[in-house]
């Protein structure tokens, strides 16, 4: 085995509240492609951050090696210096610049202080032309599909003379063709002596392309898989990602079904800018009163875009579909219809699109209710203190008063906050995305407590979530989404994490 | 030392609710130790509400379109078009002064629905619906005036602004009728805080002591009163004075109790969440916008009532002074935040400094300057205090 390129060692890096990184190690051999999985806030990205140096030197502890000597970057400029470079999944163009202006942006090609174009678009066609690229260099990037924007990031790391690329859900975004010509164009930088390393989800990818692979779960390195001997399989793997046990982190709860509530039929959702793109394909599913059921996909599945795609088209350009209540179509075309049907979503990013920060916890709760609060266009304002100030303590909201600003919370305050809004516009339909995201475990257990109560109450809860053992742990039935398709549909009983992984990355058609 | 932390939150809590009337205060004493308390003499305090109260209406709505998260850069161009639109009626057709003001408002209305749509249906940023609007009605005012003024008005509609009420009840040397008014509002204000506060102690909120509310109402009580009573002294309680107050009245109600105004908020605050938690955007954005061509139109009337007339260049770069006055009063660049009171303190601000230095005798150029310099330091300290309140998260 050839010598560590790169060694990370004992790399902990903590949040305030959260250690999102504990005793974290990492070695990756020069000249191999070394795959990094976990589930989704396992680490990864923290970790890729502590490499790249977007995180500077002084914020996390441990140490990282390059060549063997002590690194300390303090910028992600020291960390490309050395020849590493990142390629984010969202990806860094500019859309209305060329690819050849991409490519040598920051690092223009230029002789006496003025661009030199010639040599600019010369040189990127020879870059193009290494990435299998067939363009012309002056086409602007905004005009080219996310596979070959991705070979313009590739091609722009290789005119920075890279010796490790880090590569975040590359093939995440891109179609069955332009997968494989990013796989075999990894293979071809390897031959050229480039490390790679890929963060993925595609376990079948990972099988096939990976030297060796290390595995993360919450925040630390359980394993180091040597892929070279085929001996690992997919299944392999996915122990290695799920393996924990379920301890009594979920609430008691016996469900009572009630009658179909919520039923979605062939419900197909396109990409809001990239006409044609599906993101959700003839996605079915129903929900019973009383039921809580789960939605387990990984990122970029589609499952955020499934639900705010029925909750008022607030995701896509187009979506087909029907969406029936209690056996009767609604239209969900606004909002506002979908709120009077009585359909709710909290949102999986509060901050953005859940709550005002700006604003007091009093309004951000009476926010989509204010019909009720109100005759003729008056807000009652006491009435609405009472209101907020009775959810502040049924649901245990940690303020002194109702009047505080919602930014001054913690986020499982603030997440509290965010389901009472939803909860006091007396809902049928409950979809929470990600309702546990970024909050400690204590605040979790009471959010958990609170979806069991919205159950028993009657109401149809929808829980998206990528953690497995929440999934598991509170929901009677889990639908499995991957790459947009549901894959699966199981009850609690019969499912392990091992079996919902599986669904969660199968890429085709199920087979069974 | 917790006993400092705690008076430290409670003083940086309210700066940027109180600083603003803290710096009030303080100009308004610098200024009166400079002119030799000209400042607050009986005729300048007169002078200074006739000369400013069509800045104040202005930035009444101005401070909810920048609340919503827009501009509006046209209200100037839409006082000198709802002006000369009046003067033409009245003074060129000979009709009554108030189908004048009617017909006046009338333009205002649709000139805000002109840009509501284009704002909120079409999606095209204020900033340049309004720019377009800011040339496009100063266009039409000099085509319908044909580039010349018109002047002047009945006697009736130039009381608008310029009128008074005073003598019904007598006095000596002092008018009894606008103090009686003066308190008459005072008590008003006085009965609806108190229950206010009764209603907050009855859904157990925290409430200011007692002795705090009742200094807090005595400092208010005594300033107007002091006020009333030097407009007393002159000539009376301006008609313009009592458009103006209603219209502070009222609106602060809109933004604070109405389902509108809460909107309005929501929209600056995260367009996003107010969108997701189905706030009608569009037709809130809409509505700003016709509000805000309403009240142009008012302060139209007020302008020419003053000027006596319509003049093509009338209301020539009023939109700064608003929405100076809108950030000075503690508006957020950035939407969301925003008082009308604040903003009214914030055209004061305004007024008083430039009453101030003219009566100093300060030269144009420099009070320009000055009060370009107040507006940059007004926005630097909310967004200094904005970082500050992120980076203590």
């Amino acid at each position: 085995m050839s010598s560590p390129i790169l060694e990370m060692r004992s790399i902990t890096k903590t949040f305030p509240g959260v250690k999102a990184l504990q005793d974290v190690t990492l070695e990756v051999a020069s000249g191999e492609i070394h795959a990094i999985c976990g589930e989704n806030g396992a680490g990864k990205s923290t970790l890729m951050k502590v490499l790249s140096g977007v995180y500077p030197h002084g914020s996390y502890t441990g140490e990282i090696l390059f060549d063997g000597e002590e690194v300390r970057f303090g910028s992600i400029n020291d960390s490309e210096d050395k020849g590493i470079v990142i390629i984010h999944q969202e990806l860094a163009l500019v859309p209305y610049l060329s690819i050849a202006e991409n490519i040598f942006l920051g690092n223009e090609r230029r002789r006496g202080g003025l661009i030199d174009w010639n040599q600019t678009n010369a040189d990127a066609a020879e870059l193009m032309a290494q990435v299998g690229l067939d363009e012309l260099p002056v086409t602007p990037v905004g005009a080219l599909g996310v596979g070959k924007q991705q070979l313009v990031e590739i091609a722009k790391a290789l005119s920075k003379k890279v010796r490790l690329l880090i590569l975040d859900e590359p093939t995440a975004a891109l179609n069955d063709s332009d997968s494989e010509h990013l796989l075999g164009l990894l293979r071809d930088l390897k031959a050229r002596g480039i490390t790679s390393i890929m963060i993925s989800h595609k376990l079948n990818e990972i099988a096939s392309i990976a030297d060796s692979t290390t595995i993360i779960r919450d925040g630390q390195t359980i394993e180091k898989l040597d892929m070279r001997s085929g001996e690992v399989t997919q299944d392999r793997i996915i122990r290695g990602m799920v393996g924990r046990d379920l301890e009594h982190r979920y609430p008691e709860h016996e469900a009572t079904l009630g009658a179909e509530v919520l039923r979605v039929e062939d419900w197909t959702v396109y990409h809001p800018t990239e006409p044609g793109r599906v993101v959700v394909d003839k996605a079915n599913l129903t929900v019973r009163a009383g039921e809580i059921v789960g939605i387990a996909g990984l990122m970029g599945a589609g499952r955020t875009e499934l639900a705010m795609s029925i909750f008022g088209r607030s995701y896509g350009s187009k979506a087909t579909g029907k969406v029936f209540l209690h056996g009767k179509e609604i239209s969900t075309k606004t909002v506002s219809e979908a709120i009077s049907h009585g359909l709710a979503y909290a949102t999986e990013d509060r901050k953005k699109y859940g709550l005002n920060l700006i604003e007091d916890v009093r309004s951000n709760i009476s926010a989509a209710s204010l019909g009720k609060l109100s005759k003729g266009g008056w807000v009652n304002g006491n009435e609405e203190i009472q209101v907020a100030e009775g959810y502040r303590k049924s649901m245990n909201i940690k303020t002194s008063t109702v009047m505080a600003l919602t930014g001054k919370l913690s986020g499982g305050n603030q997440q509290k906050v965010v389901l009472s809004k939803w909860i006091y516009t007396d809902p049928e339909v409950l979809i929470l995305d990600e309702p546990t995201r970024g909050i400690d475990v204590g605040a979790k257990y009471e959010i958990y407590t609170i979806i069991n109560a919205l159950a028993d109450a009657g109401k149809a809860v929808i829980l998206i979530s990528s953690e497995l053992p929440e999934v598991l742990g509170i929901c009677d039935r889990i639908y499995t989404l991957a790459f947009g398709r549901i894959t699966g549909q199981v009850d609690r009983a019969g499912a392990t994490q091992e079996s919902l992984m599986e669904l969660m990355t199968q890429e085709k058609e199920p087979v069974r | 030392m917790t006993a400092v932390a705690g008076l430290k939150e409670i003083f940086t809590k309210n700066l940027r609710t109180s600083g603003i009337y803290i710096a009030f205060v303080a100009i308004i004493g610098l200024f009166t130790v400079l002119t030799d308390g000209m400042l607050l003499s009986p005729g300048n305090l007169t002078n200074i509400v006739l000369q400013y109260s069509y800045i104040l209406i202005l930035a009444i709505g101005m401070v909810i379109v920048i609340i919503g998260g827009h501009i509006d850069l046209s209200v100037g161009s839409v006082v000198a078009l709802t002006g000369a639109t009046s003067a033409i009626i009245v003074i060129k057709h000979g009709q009554p002064w108030w189908v004048g003001i009617l017909a006046a408002l009338a333009v205002g209305l649709v000139v805000g629905a002109w840009q509501g749509f284009w704002v909120a249906y079409i999606g095209i940023p204020a900033f340049i619906v309004t720019l377009a609007g800011m040339l496009l009605f100063r266009g039409m005012t000099l085509q319908v005036l044909d580039n010349i003024s018109l002047s002047p008005f009945p006697a009736e509609y130039q009381k608008v602004a310029g009128g008074f009420l005073n003598g019904f009840l007598g006095g000596n040397g002092f008018d009894v009728f606008t103090l009686v008014i003066a308190a008459i509002a005072l008590v008003g204000f006085a009965v609806s805080q108190f229950r206010t506060r009764q209603g907050r102690i009855h859904y157990k909120q925290a409430v200011e002591a007692m002795p705090l509310f009742v200094l807090r109402l005595v400092l208010v009580s005594a300033v107007v009163m002091a006020f009333a009573y030097q407009l007393s002294k002159s000539r009376g309680l301006p008609i313009v004075l009592i458009i103006l107050g209603v219209l502070i009245m009222i609106y602060t109600i809109v933004t604070t109790k109405t389902v509108f105004g809460r909107h309005v908020y929501a929209i600056g605050g995260n367009l996003s969440a107010a969108q997701l938690s189905g706030v009608k955007v569009k037709q809130v954005n809409f509505w700003i916008f016709v509000n805000m061509g309403f009240l142009s139109a008012v302060a139209g009337v007020v302008y020419s009532s003053r000027s006596n007339g319509a003049q093509p260049s009338a209301g020539n770069m009023f939109e700064l002074d608003a929405i100076a006055a809108a950030f000075i009063g503690g508006a957020s660049t950035t939407g969301g935040v925003g008082r009308v009171t604040g903003a009214m303190v914030g055209a004061l601000i305004m007024a008083v400094m430039t009453n101030g230095m003219s009566i100093m005798g300060i030269d144009q150029s420099v009070q320009q300057m000055v009060k370009g310099l107040v507006l940059l330091l007004a926005v630097a300290f909310d967004i200094f205090n904005k970082r500050r309140a992120g980076a203590g998260r």
